[in-house]
C-alpha cells in the first residue's frame, strides 16, 4: 500500500469502532450528568406526602406527576367556599422547580394548608399509577376507608416554644386535633414553680397520630410548637439487639438465646477488679 | 390571508388551547371534562388516560402500576398508532407553541440566512430516548419527567408557574438563536417516542408531484424537512416518522399539491403509493 500525502485515511472498520467509541463516550457523558441531576432532583427528606403514599423511594418511582391528587382535594365538596361558591386552596400542592420537593410530585405544608382526613379519601381513590395506594387505608376486617390509617407523619412537640410547657393554658392542638384523646391527649402535672397551679401538656401518641397537621395549623405559637415530620425523621431506632426483657413479646423475639461472651481479655484484664479491690493495699504499694 | 393558507394552523392552535383551557379548568372549576395532565388524565371522569413515555420510563425504575395508568397508555398509543401519528407534537403538546413561535421569528428575523456552526443530529433524540430510560433505570425516578419542559409548561397553566419556566425560555432561545427547530426536532425524547409510536399510521400527507410547482413554501415552514424530500419529485405520502402532521405543508401549498389522505396499506404494504 502507498502512503497519501495529508491525513492518513481512516479505513471503514477503524471509522466504524470510533463511531461506536464517540456515541458511547458522548452517550456516558450525557447520561451521567442527567443521572447527577435526577439523583439531585430528589426531594427533601422532611416532605410530607399525601396520606396512603407509598415510601418514599417507591413512590418517586410510581408517581407519574398528574395532579389528580391535589385536583381531587382542591374541588372536593367539602372545600367549596359557601360564601364564593368556588374552592378554596387545597391541602396537596404540586411541587415547583425551587421547591425541595421532586418536580411535580404533590406534597403539604400543614401550617398553611391542613390534610382534613375526608372520610372518602378522594386524593387516594383517584390515583390512577397506584403511588398512593388504597390498600394502605382499607380496614382489613370492614373492607371500607379508614382515615384513622393514614399516615402522613408524626406530630412532634418542643417543650421548649410550648406555651403549655411554661404553665399557660393552651390547649389549641389537643382541641384541633381530630383524633382528640387518641392522638393528642393532656398530661396534668404539677407546676412546682407557683406550687398551686397545674400544668397541660401536650403529649402525642405515636401509633394514633396520622400526621395531618391539623395541630401543627392551630398551633398559637409564632412558629409552632408542634409540628409533624415525616416518620422516618422524627423518630428514632433502638436496634434489634436491644431486647426488653420484661416484655414478653420482645422477649419472644429473641427466645431464649443466650448472648455470646464478648469479655475482653488483655493483660489489664487479667486481674479481675474484685480481686484487684479484695486484695492487698487500695493505694497499690 | 386565504383561510385556506392558515386552516391547519388555526385549528392546531384552537386544539392546543382547549386542551391547556380544560386542564386547567378541571382543576380551577372541578370541571370533570378532562382532569389531571398531560402526563395522566381522566376524561369525563372515566376515561384513564396515560403518557405512554412517562409510563415507560416508571416501568424502567422498577415500579409496580396501577392498571389505571397502564391501561391509559394503550388507549394513548392505540390512537396515535392508528390515527394521530405523530400528531401529539403538533396538535397537543403547548411546547409546540413556544418553538413554533421561535421558528417563525427566525424566519422573520432571517436568522435562517446565516450559516453557524452549530450542528446537531436529528438522531440524538432517540440516544436520548434511551439514556432516559438507563437513567430512569439507574436513579429510581423517571429521568426525563423531571426536566421535560412538556410537563413543566403543562403543569404551569393547570398549577401556577414556577421556576422552571426559566427551562421554557431556554428553549425558545435555543430553537431562535442556536439550532432551527432544535428543541422539537431534534432533542425531544417524547418526540421521538411519538415518531416511533406513530410510524405506521394511517393519516398522512399525500404529495401529487403533477401539480407541483416547486415553489418550496413547504420546505420553508416544515420542521422537520428531511420527510419532505418527495416534493417535485414522485407523487407519494410523506412517509417519514418523524412528521408530526401538523399540515402547515398544507396551508402554504396555493397549487393543491399536498394534501391530508388515508393511507392504504392493502395495495401497498409500506403505505407509500396510493
Amino acid at each position: 500500500m502507498e502512503k497519501k500525502a495529508g491525513k492518513p485515511q481512516i479505513s471503514e472498520r477503524r471509522r466504524f469502532l470510533t463511531d461506536i467509541a464517540y456515541a458511547g463516550g458522548l452517550g456516558i457523558l450525557g447520561g451521567l450528568l442527567w443521572a447527577g441531576y435526577t439523583e439531585k432532583a430528589k426531594s427533601s427528606p422532611l416532605t410530607l406526602r399525601p396520606p396512603a403514599a407509598l415510601e418514599e423511594s417507591e413512590f418517586l418511582k410510581t408517581c407519574i406527576k398528574c395532579g389528580l391528587c391535589a385536583e381531587a382535594c382542591r374541588n372536593r365538596p367539602a372545600n367549596i367556599d359557601r360564601d364564593t361558591g368556588r374552592p378554596r386552596p387545597g391541602t396537596l400542592k404540586m411541587a415547583k422547580a425551587q421547591d425541595d420537593v421532586t418536580i411535580g410530585t404533590p406534597y403539604f405544608i400543614p401550617r398553611e394548608v391542613p390534610c382534613y382526613m375526608c372520610d372518602d379519601i378522594p386524593c387516594v381513590t383517584i390515583c390512577p399509577s397506584g403511588a398512593l395506594d388504597v390498600a394502605k387505608v382499607t380496614n382489613p376486617k370492614t373492607g371500607e376507608l379508614d382515615y384513622k390509617m393514614m399516615d402522613m407523619g408524626l406530630a412532634v412537640v418542643d417543650p421548649n416554644s410550648c406555651i403549655a410547657f411554661w404553665g399557660l393554658q393552651c390547649d389549641a392542638c389537643y382541641r384541633a386535633c381530630p383524633l382528640m384523646d387518641e392522638a393528642i391527649r393532656l398530661e396534668y402535672d404539677q407546676n412546682k414553680r407557683t406550687g398551686k397551679h397545674a400544668f397541660l401538656k401536650p403529649v402525642v401518641d405515636m401509633d394514633a397520630c396520622t400526621g395531618c397537621g391539623l395541630c401543627e395549623k392551630a398551633c398559637v405559637t409564632e412558629k409552632p410548637a408542634i409540628f409533624v415530620l415525616p416518620r422516618e425523621v422524627a423518630l428514632g431506632k433502638a436496634g434489634d439487639h436491644y431486647v426488653k426483657g420484661w416484655d414478653k413479646k420482645d422477649q419472644e423475639r429473641v427466645g431464649n438465646r443466650v448472648g455470646k461472651d464478648v469479655t475482653t481479655h488483655d493483660q489489664r484484664s487479667e486481674k479481675a477488679p474484685q480481686d484487684y479491690l479484695n486484695s492487698g493495699s487500695l493505694l497499690g504499694e | 390571508m386565504k383561510w385556506s393558507n392558515i386552516k391547519y394552523l388555526v385549528l392546531r392552535r384552537i386544539v392546543q388551547l382547549s386542551l391547556l383551557a380544560l386542564y386547567f379548568m378541571g382543576n380551577w372549576y372541578g370541571w370533570k371534562v378532562l382532569q389531571g395532565d398531560l402526563s395522566a388524565s381522566l376524561l369525563f371522569g372515566k376515561v384513564p388516560l396515560s403518557d405512554p413515555f412517562a409510563i415507560l420510563q416508571t416501568l424502567a425504575t422498577g415500579a409496580l402500576l396501577a392498571t389505571n395508568a397502564l391501561v391509559g397508555a394503550l388507549i394513548i398509543m392505540l390512537f396515535y398508532g392508528i390515527i394521530g401519528g405523530r400528531a401529539f407534537c403538533s396538535w397537543v403538546c403547548p411546547v409546540n407553541m413556544v418553538t413554533d413561535l421561535a421558528a417563525w421569528l427566525r424566519r422573520k428575523l432571517l436568522i435562517d440566512r446565516i450559516e453557524r456552526k452549530i450542528w446537531i443530529s436529528r438522531n440524538l433524540r432517540y440516544y436520548l430516548l434511551v439514556i432516559a430510560l438507563i437513567v430512569s433505570a439507574l436513579t429510581g425516578l423517571a429521568a426525563f419527567e423531571v426536566i421535560s419542559p412538556i410537563t413543566i409548561l403543562n403543569r404551569g397553566v393547570i398549577f401556577g408557574f414556577g421556576a422552571g419556566a426559566g427551562l421554557l425560555v431556554a428553549i425558545f432561545l435555543f430553537d431562535l438563536f442556536a439550532v432551527k427547530n432544535g428543541w422539537c426536532g431534534h432533542l425531544c425524547p417524547l418526540g421521538g417516542f411519538h415518531s416511533l409510536v406513530g410510524k405506521y399510521n394511517l393519516f398522512r400527507v399525500w404529495h401529487t408531484s403533477e401539480n407541483c410547482t416547486l415553489c418550496m413554501k413547504c420546505k420553508t415552514v416544515c420542521p422537520e424537512v428531511e420527510v419532505l424530500k418527495m416534493i417535485g419529485k414522485r407523487s407519494e405520502f410523506v412517509v417519514g416518522k418523524e412528521c408530526t402532521n401538523c399540515g402547515r405543508c398544507v396551508d402554504v401549498c396555493d397549487d393543491d399539491a399536498l394534501g391530508f389522505d388515508l393511507r392504504n396499506f392493502l395495495s401497498n404494504p409500506k403505505g407509500g403509493n396510493q
